[in-house]
């Protein structure tokens, strides 16, 4: 009898943790995400405020652009942030998000070391000081892992009709790592690299590299969310996960992304529609 | 090689003031390597000492490949795991992608090829010395198995550190099937990855003294046991 009891015992326990467990996962949601995001602090920042204000816990996995969309397609998140237009477009044009919402910006600046071997200081032109990196044959690190970043650093390349793969591992370096990773070589080799200015900002290992180019309207860098679409995968918390990308877009959210500083600097510029 | 100092200096002022993320993520890390080691070591030690004692066909296969397993890099096993586990995968539906299950799950199939290989390759060697003794006896081969494992612990206390040391260490698989998210499988190797990746560097190699200082405490432990229990053995 006593072991019937036990044994009911901890049926019960078990049902009520599953319960239990089942109505805390309602509010939770899973945001794939960039590194520049993360890394920077400024999820740290914000998602306080979000557990405040809406009740949801949010996760973040941060890995890159390119590796954040095929998560989401794959279902396994519910809300994607990240920074790459045309391959946000894409997204929703396939179907795994009903609509994407401009959030906030940044820009991209073009970090080197401070001998500046190319010459590109205060050039206001990405697409010249490409140009000359590759004339003079500079060390250049680039992401090389389908990042938000990287793709940008493409669309650069292009612009200064620059092929860099065809200089791979001469001067053209490709890390396949993240934005701090690629930063960390980049201050090893004291080579050029291309950066959100919101890593840059927070990063600790500057060593002898500063900012070299910044102020081109191309170096533009805008973020945007989307919520992934019940129709491809029925998994998502639709309810908690609009609940997260309507406070992004209120004035609190919007409040506080452009209050998140680093170093007193502001690094993130609320933008959304209203 | 001032970056020495100042990781020392950060990691004691960490532990001193018991900073309550430090502890989160430290404890996490041993729960989920402590919990896949004791899966892995029921499911290793077991098997290796199966393939110890059994003459049967296929077995030299079955120990090449579990040998191979052994250096399957963590960051494939997490891929496979991510595979399966992603709510498009086979296993999709169970939702254990980014929880710490996951990541128990992962080092589990990293450790256990480790734990099974070296305690076949112990209890074999214990095999070859009563094998005829206990041929003689008619020893039952579960009973057989159960005692080279009692008789061997202490050979097989090493390869349970082996094993928990490479699951302490890794962090390829937790980082691609737990995420390192915050508060929640967020784990040692994962902070000093992401540290590393903020340009942290003191920072990173502090937590990394921690790490080692951990993994020191428990050897130290499996010694202790291991000395004091022989120590016993021969009053």
């Amino acid at each position: 009898m006593k072991q019937l009891r036990a044994k009911y015992a901890s049926v019960l326990i078990v049902f009520t943790c599953t319960v239990m467990s089942a109505a805390l996962a309602d509010q939770r949601i899973v945001v794939q995400s960039t590194t520049s995001t993360k890394n920077s602090g400024l999820y740290h920042y914000i998602l306080p405020l979000v557990k405040r204000d809406t009740g949801v816990t949010v996760h973040v996995v941060a890995v890159g652009t390119g590796a954040a969309i095929k998560n989401a397609m794959n279902c396994d998140g519910d809300v994607l942030l990240v920074h790459s237009r045309k391959r946000e477009d894409k997204f929703v044009a396939e179907g795994y998000a009903k609509q994407r919402h401009d959030i906030m910006y940044n820009d991209y600046v073009i970090v080197g070391p401070q001998s500046d071997p190319a010459g590109i200081a205060d050039l206001r032109n990405a697409a010249t000081a490409f140009n000359k990196i590759a004339a003079t044959k500079s060390t250049f690190v680039s992401r090389g892992d389908m990042s938000g970043t990287h793709s940008k650093e493409g669309a650069l390349w292009h612009a200064a009709s620059v092929l860099p793969d065809t200089s791979s591992a001469k001067w053209y370096r490709q890390t396949g790592s993240g934005m701090g990773a690629t930063l960390n070589i980049a201050a090893g080799m004291a080579g050029y690299t291309l950066t959100d200015r919101a890593t840059w900002t927070s990063f600790g290992n500057k060593a002898d590299l500063d900012i070299l180019v910044e102020g081109d309207k191309n170096l533009f860098n805008p973020y945007g969310v989307m919520l992934v679409s019940k129709d491809k995968c029925p998994t998502v918390n639709t309810k908690s996960g609009q609940a997260f990308i309507d406070w992004l877009l209120s004035d609190t959210g919007q409040t506080a992304i452009s209050a998140f500083r680093v170093d007193d600097k502001q690094l993130f510029f609320a933008h959304a529609q209203q | 090689m001032d970056f020495y100092c100042e990781s020392l200096y950060q990691a004691f002022s960490l532990i001193i003031s018991a900073d309550a993320e430090l502890a989160e993520v430290f404890w996490l890390s041993v729960k989920v390597s402590l919990t896949a080691l004791l899966i892995a070591c029921a499911l290793g030690l077991p098997l290796g000492a199966f393939l110890a004692v059994h003459r049967f066909s296929g077995r030299g296969m079955l120990i090449g490949f579990i040998n191979t397993l052994m250096g399957m890099p963590p960051v494939v096993i997490g891929l496979i795991v991510y595979l399966h586990l992603s709510r498009s995968g086979p296993l999709g539906w169970m939702g254990l992608l980014y929880t710490p299950t996951a990541m128990i799950i992962a080092q589990v199939i990293l450790i256990t090829p480790i734990i099974a290989a070296l305690s076949c390759q112990i209890v074999e060697d214990l095999h070859e010395d009563y094998r005829d003794l206990f041929a003689s006896l008619c020893v039952p081969s579960h009973v057989a198995i159960l005692s080279y494992i009692y008789d061997a612990r202490y050979s097989l206390l090493t390869v349970v550190l082996a094993g928990f040391g490479r699951a302490v260490s890794e962090v390829g698989a937790v980082i691609v099937v737990g995420g390192n998210i915050d508060h929640l499988t967020r784990v040692m190797t994962t902070t000093i990855a992401l540290e590393t990746s903020k340009g942290e560097l003191e920072m990173a190699l502090a937590l990394g003294l921690i790490l080692m200082v951990k993994a020191l405490f428990i050897n130290a432990c499996g010694q202790r046991i291991k000395t004091t229990a022989q120590a016993k053995a021969y009053v």
